[in-house]
């Protein structure tokens, strides 16, 4: 039933009371777990969003001077793709109850997410040590700053994973008990490589795409 | 309109309900402190986020004394001014009415409303609490690092915020947002079970519009916190990344002193953008749990059911979706486009209508009713009128041409203290007396009560429509001292220690409501079941206070609205919730199954 019609309800009438009476409670939601993750994931979009409109906002300033950019940041890109497929890989065979695959699938799902958090670092150096590097330039700081709160919100998403990776290893044979965490942990990748793909695209890829967007909206 | 029909098919048998693995407290150490019982936490919310409010509430007062008597005091000077300000701002919004209509009236009436034995996330749920503990924590250590702590004002405006004359701009300015780091951390924690227990965890028969106003506030403005404290947090992160590693995301190039600083390149702009994108939900974070809990209020103690149900629902949604196009309100005065301006004052006023809506709906809920003048009702009614006044000067401010004349006057102090300060103050105090018999099994001392009752409301007045007047005849907001200003009558002087005077008193009256607090829990009447003879699930718990997991055995079945007061046929003015149609007692003389219409 649409959200639509559910607030339209009269609930004090007595045939609509018949229809509410009907109502399973929380035998008939979904589980709490998947409602709060994917709260969680809009609260995480509204953060990143932010964060992209102040981006943007600041560079349509003047004076604004773009940050220099990182070749290393398109492997990073192409190891978080990996570690996204090797999830869903995860998920997969969760779904069709192969345990030693699911093992694979979840293993290189979070190397290769820890390998993308290490190529980061190094991406964090090699612009460290450039001669244009200078703190108060806002572009390197909102770099700074957007990477380190994506490698944070990874970083907790490798906590799950660890935790999930525990419960498979332990747990292993009742794959229905480990599903739903391979699940959740497998959406959170997604959405994570989502934001990542959205902030490399416009904000760090190099071709001023912002700029191309800002002139679209008639803001430059 | 409301029937009750006699049907046997309309019984609904309590179904097997696959029940939830509840938390078991196995030592005192689990069970009173680190609790996961939504009622434990609740009232740890509470206590903390009173304690630190005590703290704002005698910051007032030494800012009250300033101000009616400059000079009087040698330890008060520009900088503790400031520093009094800021605090008592910060702490009155977020950490005392923030955390204790969400983190307090929340966990304690989410679960035991919609029918749920717990929050859905219960470790999480104390990880929150813990956490805004922490936030509390490090904000009241700001009070005792070198330089005390930050006198930025509660908006925390850089760069003025992390630059020297300000005070606390050493340790002060990075505690405070360290401290509103964590709480929103806390937050969201919390947040995220207080909406996925309501859309989850709903007892049978419990439909999203059976649900009691108070739940659809909290709901409401639990969403919105979700969605706008990212972007203090975002904010503050970037202050703080300015103040600690130098960096100039809101720092343009300065001289100071006649020597350039290293800053340069920074919007300060765009924090008023952020810190406001946050801040004027914020007000309705405040406002849409007050705005449910006094409907309930309301209609239980005028025993009548609300007047326009959907229509409050819609109007807190509406209200909460309209809250986040209108912050650029606050900044009228920031050097906007006028188009701008024009924007958000047409969007500003355009929130009237759904509030509007929702204080007729009171005054009728209230027409015809079986008022019963109780202290709950005193502080609804209270709240009513308080808010309508503060309300209408919103109007007014929500103009570009009248506030900019206006602005950073007491006019807007007086505003603002009005409709998110005093209005809510009143619905928690209202609310207090109508739970505290469901958490305690006793009644608060009604003596007392009343005393408190009139002494904070006309005292309220008392305080701040004077204050209005002097923001007319352009007296400052946040100025240490008036001084010899020619435009500022020897009347304001006067006036200003008549306020301080009135204040003082009302925080009087605020000890008297903290000695009945604990007075009654011993020494006050004993209660019994459900005292108001209340509908909503609340109040029909097997054990009162309800113990642990709420429901007992079997969770409750759910067969009616929420708002089945005076219902024609019934024997009792007040149908529970969770009475089965067959169950309802008939008036004497009337058997045969009764289709009664109430007057609406």
């Amino acid at each position: 039933m649409s959200i639509f019609s559910q607030l339209t309800e009269q609930p004090w009438l007595p045939a609509q009371s018949r229809v509410d009476n009907l109502y399973q409670g929380r035998g008939s939601a979904p589980p709490a777990a998947r409602i709060g993750l994917k709260m969680f994931l809009a609260v995480a979009s509204v953060l990143f969003m932010l964060l992209i409109m102040a981006y943007a906002g600041r560079m349509a300033f003047e004076d604004w001077r773009p940050a220099p950019e990182s070749r290393l940041l398109w492997l990073n890109t192409f190891v978080l793709i990996l570690s996204s497929l090797a999830m869903q890989w995860a998920q997969f065979t969760a779904r069709r109850g192969h345990l030693a695959d699911l093992k694979i699938g979840l293993l290189a799902g979070g190397m290769t997410a820890l390998a993308f958090l290490v190529g980061q670092m190094f991406a964090w150096r090699q612009l460290a040590t450039m001669g244009a590097f200078d703190v108060t330039n806002p572009a390197i700081a909102f770099f700074y700053l957007i990477t380190g709160l994506h490698a944070l919100h990874l970083l907790g998403g490798l906590v799950a994973w660890g935790r999930t990776a525990d419960k498979v290893w332990r747990l292993g044979f009742e794959v229905a008990k480990v599903r739903q965490s391979v699940e959740l942990c497998t959406l959170y990748w997604h959405f994570l490589l989502l934001v990542w793909l959205v902030l490399f695209g416009l904000l760090f890829s190099g071709n001023n795409n912002i700029a191309f967007v800002l002139a679209i909206c008639g803001i430059t | 309109m409301a029937e009750v029909t006699q049907y046997a098919a309309d019984y609904v048998p309590p179904a097997e309900v696959e029940d939830v693995e509840l938390y078991h407290a196995k030592s005192w150490i689990t069970r009173y402190v680190f609790c996961q019982d939504a009622k434990v936490i609740a009232i740890q919310y509470s206590l903390t986020a009173t304690a630190i409010g005590l703290v704002a509430l005698v910051l007032s007062w030494l800012m009250r004394l300033q101000l009616g008597f400059p000079d009087a005091f040698s330890f008060i000077d520009a900088s503790a001014y400031y520093q009094y300000i800021t605090m008592h701002g910060m702490i009155m919004v977020i950490y005392l009415l923030t955390a204790l209509f969400l983190g307090g009236f929340g966990n304690y009436l989410i679960p035991l409303m919609v029918g749920a034995r717990d929050m859905v996330f219960p470790y999480v749920n104390m990880l929150s609490y813990w956490v805004y503990l922490l936030a509390v924590l490090v904000l009241a250590a700001s009070f005792f690092v070198p330089g005390g702590p930050t006198g930025a004002g509660w908006t925390l405006y850089p760069p003025q915020a992390i630059l020297s004359g300000t005070p606390g701009q050493d340790y002060g300015i990075a505690l405070m947002l360290a401290s509103l780091i964590l709480f929103i951390i806390g937050f969201t924690m919390g947040g995220l079970n207080y909406v996925v227990t309501v859309l989850q965890a709903r007892a049978r028969g419990m439909t999203l519009m059976r649900m009691p106003l108070t739940v659809w506030g909290i709901f409401t403005a639990t969403v919105l916190a979700l969605l706008a404290f990212p972007a203090l947090f975002v904010g503050s992160v970037m202050l703080l990344f300015d103040k600690v590693l130098g960096t100039s995301f809101f720092m343009p190039t300065i001289v100071e002193m006649g020597e350039q600083l290293q800053y340069g390149g920074g919007s300060p702009i765009l924090f008023q953008h952020l810190f406001w994108f946050f801040g004027h939900p914020e007000v309705y974070i405040v406002a849409l749990p007050a705005f449910g809990i006094v409907s309930d209020l309301i209609s239980t103690h005028a025993r009548k059911n609300i007047f326009g149900y959907r229509m409050m629902v819609w109007a807190i949604v509406a209200i909460g979706a309209l809250s986040f196009v209108v912050w650029a309100h606050h900044m009228y005065v920031s050097g906007m486009n006028p188009y701008f301006g024009f924007f958000f004052a047409t969007t500003t006023l355009i929130i009237a209508v759904p509030t509007a809506i929702k204080v007729y709906n009171w005054v009728l809920t209230l027409w015809r009713g079986n008022i019963h003048l109780t202290l709950p009702m005193l502080f609804a009614m209270a709240f009513i009128v308080t808010f309508v006044n503060g309300g209408i000067t919103g109007l007014f401010l929500g103009n570009v041409v009248v506030d900019v004349p206006l602005s950073d006057t007491m006019f807007v102090v007086a505003h603002f203290h009005m409709v998110m300060g005093v209005a809510p103050i009143l619905v928690i105090f209202g609310a207090i007396y109508h739970w505290y018999p469901l958490l305690t099994g006793r009644m608060l001392n009604q003596a007392m009560g009343h005393f408190h009752f009139w002494i904070t409301f006309i005292g309220a007045y008392a305080i701040y429509f004077p204050m209005h007047y002097l923001g007319f005849i352009g007296v400052p907001r946040r100025y240490f001292e008036i001084g010899e200003t020619e435009f500022i009558p020897p009347s304001a002087v006067t006036l200003n220690e008549f306020i301080t005077v009135a204040a003082l008193i009302v925080g009087f009256a605020q000890m008297v409501f903290l000695f009945n607090l604990a007075w009654s829990l011993f020494k006050g009447k004993k209660a019994g079941r459900n005292p108001w003879r209340a509908t909503s699930l609340e109040w029909q718990t097997p054990d009162v206070p309800p113990g642990h997991g709420n429901w007992g055995k079997e969770l409750p079945v759910v067969y009616r609205w929420a708002y089945d007061y005076s219902v024609p046929g019934a024997a009792e003015d007040f149908v529970p919730q969770n009475v089965a149609p067959a169950d309802v007692k008939m008036a004497k003389g009337r058997g045969e199954p009764v289709v009664g219409v109430a007057p609406a």
